[in-house]
C-alpha cells in the first residue's frame, strides 16, 4: 500500500508543534489516495512528546537515533530522510526554518522538485494538487505535484492537527553512512524566549505610527496581556532598525496566518496586506479612518493609539483576570 | 577569492498583480521588474568579501529571459566583474532550474556561490539548497549572518525562537536573507562602467520537471470590516466582539 512520510522536528529533545500540523497534512493526502501515514523523528535519544503522533495521524513513527542528531544536522537529516524518501508517495514537511531548509536537500537527493509554504492539499486524478500563495500572498498557485515522491512543505498554523487515533507503531530506522559538511555549533537564544511571529496563535504589529523605537512597548504589553502572542512590525520600522528583521511581516518579511492579528499603527502598505491577509481575525487601530488597513480589518478603532492601546490592554487584562 | 552570485529578475514588490490570459501566469504589462530583494544581499556579501579579500573576481548567473540582461546590468552597475545570461523561459520546478544552474557553476572554480533565500514571485526557496546539494558542497541557508576566515564560514541563520550558528568549509553554497547587510547603491560612475563590462548569453535547456502550475488566481477579497467606533470609549466594544463574536480571546 502507498504510504506517505511526515517529517517532523524536535528541538532540545522535545517535538514542535509544526511536526503535528505535518503529520495531518500527510494525514489528508494518505485519506484521499488510501495510503498510510509514517512519521520520522530524528534524534539523538527519546523524544519527548511523541506519543501525540498517533492521535494526530500516524500509523507508525519511525526513529532515527543519532549521536549528532540533538541539534539540526542538514546532511545527516538529509541522508537519512533521502535513504527512505524514495518508496514514498509523498514526503511532507512543516515550512519552519528547519523544513525549509531541509525539504530542498532531499527533494535535490531524490532528484526532484518540492512545493514549498503550501496552504492547502488535495488529490484529482490521483495526482497531490497543492495550492501556495505567490507573490507574497498576492497571487494563489495551483501546483500539480507529479514527482516520485512528491515533496511539499505546509506553512505552520494553516494544517489543523487532527483527531486521527492511529496507532503510531514506534519502528527504527537505520541512520545510513553520510558526508557531515555543515554543522550546526549551537542555537543562541534571544533573551527573551519570544514566540515567532510565523507560528503564534496571536499577532500584534507596530508601525511607524508609534513614533519612536520605545513607544513598542505599548505593544508588548498587549502582547503579553493577550497571552501566545508574538510582536511583529512593519517593513518602515524594521528598515529605520526600531526592531529586528525577523519581526518583519509583509513581502520581503514573513506571511502569518494567526487566529487574531492586531495592528497598530499600521497604515497598511500592499506589502504588508498581502504579509497577513490570510489572518483569521484582523484588528486595526489607527488615527486615520482613510488608511487601507481598514479594508481588511474585521474590527477597526479610529483613534489615537496612545490612548487606545493603554486602555485595550488593561481591559485585555481584566477579562483574563476574571 | 572567487564568487559567483545567481540573480533573479522579479516584478518589483509593489507591482499589483494581474493574472494572465493563460490562467497560470501573470499578466506582465506595465509590471517594473527589479533584482530580487534577496539576491541584493547575496550580491552586497559578494562584493564586500572580495573588497576584504583584496583580489578576486565576482561573476553575477541569471537564468531567464534576454529581458534579465538589465537585472545582470544593474549587479555590474553594484561592482560586479561580470555577468552569464542563461537563457530559458524558467521553470516553476526548483529542481531542473538548480540542475541547469549546477552544470553551469560547477565548471567555474567558485569559493563561494551565493544566492538569496527565495525570491519573490514564485516564493520556491529552494534553487540555491539545490544547487549546493547537486555539486556536493557544504551549503547554508538564509543566513543573516556571515563571516569568512581562512576558508571557514561562519553563518548565523535565524529560527524560531533564536539563532542558529552553523559553521563549514569553503567551497560552499550560501543563500542570503534580510538583515545580512545594506546593499549598495550603484553609482554613476558604476553605471557607467556597467556598460563596458563583459556579458555572455547563452541559451539552456531545462528537463520538463515534475511539478507543473495548472492555475494561477486572487485571493479572496477579504470582506472589508467595520469600524467598532472611535477612540478609547470604543474599546470595551472591541473586547466584547473579540470574545463573544469573533471567539479569539
Amino acid at each position: 500500500m502507498a504510504a506517505i512520510l511526515a517529517v517532523t522536528e524536535q528541538r532540545q529533545g522535545a517535538l514542535r508543534k509544526v511536526s503535528l500540523e505535518a503529520v495531518a497534512a500527510a494525514r489528508l493526502i494518505a485519506d484521499a489516495l488510501g495510503a498510510t501515514v509514517d512519521a520520522i523523528v530524528l534524534g539523538a535519544g527519546p523524544v519527548e512528546g511523541v506519543t501525540g503522533l498517533g492521535p494526530s495521524g500516524a500509523d507508525r513513527v519511525l526513529h532515527a537515533t543519532h549521536e549528532g542528531f540533538g541539534l539540526y544536522n542538514p546532511d545527516g537529516y538529509a541522508a537519512t530522510i533521502a535513504s527512505i524518501g524514495g518508496s514514498y508517495a509523498a514526503v511532507v514537511f512543516a515550512a519552519s526554518a528547519t523544513g525549509r531548509d531541509l525539504a530542498p536537500r532531499v527533494a535535490a537527493k531524490l532528484r526532484t522538485a518540492c512545493a514549498t509554504d503550501v496552504t492547502a492539499l488535495h488529490v484529482e486524478g490521483g495526482k497531490i494538487v497543492a495550492t501556495r500563495p505567490v507573490y507574497a500572498g498576492k497571487a494563489i498557485q495551483k501546483l500539480v505535484l507529479g514527482g516520485a515522491p512528491a515533496i511539499l512543505s505546509v506553512r505552520p498554523n494553516t494544517f489543523a492537527p487532527g483527531k486521527a487515533d492511529k496507532a503510531g507503531v514506534a519502528e527504527t530506522v537505520a541512520v545510513p553512512a553520510f558526508t557531515q559538511r555543515v554543522t550546526v555549533t549551537e542555537i543562541k537564544a534571544p533573551a527573551t524566549a519570544a514566540l515567532d511571529v510565523t507560528e503564534a496563535p496571536i499577532v500584534v504589529s507596530g508601525g511607524r505610527g508609534l513614533k519612536e523605537p520605545a513607544n513598542f512597548k505599548l505593544v508588548e504589553d498587549l502582547a503579553a496581556a493577550l497571552g501566545s502572542a508574538a510582536v511583529g512590525a512593519s517593513r518602515a520600522v524594521v528598515d529605520a532598525g526600531w526592531r529586528e528583521h525577523g519581526a518583519q511581516v509583509g513581502q520581503t518579511g514573513k506571511t502569518v496566518a494567526p487566529s487574531l492579528y492586531v495592528a497598530i499603527g499600521i497604515s497598511g502598505a500592499i506589502q504588508h496586506l498581502a504579509g497577513m491577509r490570510t489572518s483569521k481575525v484582523i484588528v486595526a487601530i489607527n488615527k486615520d479612518k482613510d488608511a487601507p488597513i481598514f479594508k481588511v480589518a474585521d474590527y477597526g478603532i479610529v483613534g489615537d493609539l496612545f490612548e487606545v492601546v493603554p486602555r485595550l490592554t488593561d481591559e485585555i487584562r481584566k477579562l483574563k483576570a476574571e | 577569492m572567487k564568487i559567483a552570485v545567481c540573480l533573479k529578475r522579479v516584478p518589483d514588490t509593489t507591482a499589483k498583480i494581474v493574472v494572465g490570459g493563460d490562467g497560470k501566469s501573470i499578466d506582465e504589462t506595465g509590471v517594473k521588474f527589479v533584482p530580487n530583494p534577496y539576491d541584493e544581499y547575496a550580491l552586497e556579501a559578494a562584493l564586500a568579501l572580495k573588497d576584504k579579500a583584496g583580489a578576486g573576481e565576482t561573476v553575477v548567473y541569471s537564468l531567464g529571459a534576454d529581458a534579465a540582461q538589465e537585472t545582470i546590468r544593474t549587479a555590474l552597475a553594484m561592482g560586479i566583474d561580470r555577468g552569464v545570461l542563461l537563457q530559458s523561459a524558467g521553470s516553476a520546478d526548483g529542481f531542473v532550474v538548480a540542475e541547469a544552474l549546477a552544470a553551469e557553476l560547477g565548471t567555474g572554480g567558485f569559493d563561494l556561490i551565493l544566492f538569496g533565500k527565495m525570491a519573490v514571485d514564485d516564493y520556491n526557496h529552494q534553487v540555491g539548497l539545490m544547487v549546493g546539494e547537486l555539486l556536493g558542497l557544504p551549503t547554508i541557508s538564509a543566513v543573516s549572518g556571515l563571516t569568512v576566515d581562512g576558508g571557514r564560514v561562519q553563518a548565523e541563520r535565524e529560527v524560531e525562537g533564536g539563532v542558529e550558528v552553523v559553521t563549514c568549509a569553503l567551497p560552499a553554497v550560501i543563500t542570503a536573507d534580510k538583515g545580512l547587510n545594506t546593499p549598495r547603491l550603484p553609482s554613476l560612475k558604476g553605471i557607467m562602467a556597467a556598460k563596458k563590462k563583459p556579458l555572455e548569453s547563452k541559451p539552456v535547456t531545462l528537463g520538463p520537471g515534475a511539478v507543473s502550475v495548472v492555475g494561477l488566481s486572487l485571493p479572496p477579497e477579504r470582506q472589508a470590516g467595520r469600524i467598532v467606533g472611535e477612540g478609547p470609549d470604543a474599546v470595551t466594544l472591541l473586547v466584547q466582539l473579540l470574545r463573544n463574536e469573533a471567539k479569539v480571546i
